[in-house]
């Protein structure tokens, strides 16, 4: 069961009209490391967890990655609602737009929509939290790519928050991973003997 | 939607994000009593802001979890995405930690 709270997690800033920023933002709601992805991948990983601990990482994470994709969209609506026709042509938004209008989907900068094969639940708790550090490493790479990007003062502040997130997400995991050596009682080493 | 409201509610939703950190922070560290010490702390707080908030502005939940005066509040706009936190003072749609 999840409850609605009619509130962002973080108070989303955007400063100005901008269809050219938000063609590319939009990766963060729908492309292969954005938050749909990071939300669902965790979610539906987090039946065939083997204990406590790593159930509520996925949970929690998971649902915290339903308000960055809330947070995201935002950024996109906030971006476009004021646009012309004309500034949506010169941004080069006028594919999505044509198949959109200013409406929210699931796409990446591209215009690629999302897919189920952007993730992975494999059923192995230790091959999955892998999966989870590398989504939040390449989710932190975006956000940065993303404020390069951006000349919107209030999207980029908006943007360091959310990279942060995936800062603190990547070192939950890890302490998940490692209490999944400890639980499985496994010695891991990162390199092969020769 | 009036500054001392936003204020109210960004306030508000600084108290819930201290509470998310200490909860995924919690999940991985169950026996850090001093950080359990402060999510309770926080608990209190949020509840406390909450429960005002809500009082004079209308739910910020649904499903039960808080009430309504009549008519039925929780259609009220704006949503959550119709909120712009921008500061710049030459901003129309923002304004609201424009300092005065
Ligand atoms: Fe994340």
């Amino acid at each position: 069961m999840w409850i609605y709270e009619k509130k962002l997690e973080y108070p989303a800033k955007i400063c100005t009209t901008n269809p050219k920023l938000a063609k590319v933002v939009i990766t963060q709601y729908g492309g292969p490391d954005g938050e749909l992805a990071a939300s669902l991948r965790y979610l539906t990983q987090r039946y065939t967890m083997p204990t406590g601990r790593s159930k509520a990482v996925l949970n929690d994470i998971g649902t915290e990655e339903l308000a960055h994709m809330e947070i995201v969209a935002t950024l996109v609506y906030n971006l476009t609602k004021d646009a012309s026709v004309r500034d949506i042509k010169a941004a080069g938004m006028d594919g999505y737009y044509a198949d959109h209008d200013k409406a929210l989907y699931f796409v990446n900068g591209d215009g690629v929509p999302w897919t189920a094969a952007y993730i992975q639940s494999k059923g192995d708790p230790i091959a999955d939290m892998h999966e989870n550090l590398a989504a939040e490493e390449k989710a932190r790479a975006t956000y940065e790519y993303l404020i390069q990007l951006s000349d919107d003062p209030g999207v980029t502040e908006t943007l360091a928050w959310l990279r942060q997130r995936e800062i603190v997400h990547y070192q939950r995991f890890g302490e998940t991973l490692e209490h999944l050596y400890d639980y499985y009682g496994k010695d891991h080493y990162f390199f092969m003997g020769s | 939607m009036k500054d001392t409201q936003k204020e109210k509610l960004t306030k508000l939703m600084a108290e819930e994000f201290t509470a998310i950190e200490l909860n995924l922070y919690l999940d991985t560290h169950p026996q850090d009593k001093r950080a359990l010490e402060l999510y309770n702390q926080t608990v209190d707080r949020l509840y406390a802001l909450l429960e005002e908030y809500e009082r004079q502005y209308g739910p910020l939940s649904n499903f039960g979890l808080s009430p309504s005066s009549y008519p039925w509040q929780w259609i009220e706009e704006p949503w959550p995405w119709e909120m712009n936190f921008c500061d710049r003072e030459d901003n129309e749609q923002c304004g609201y930690t424009k300092k005065s």
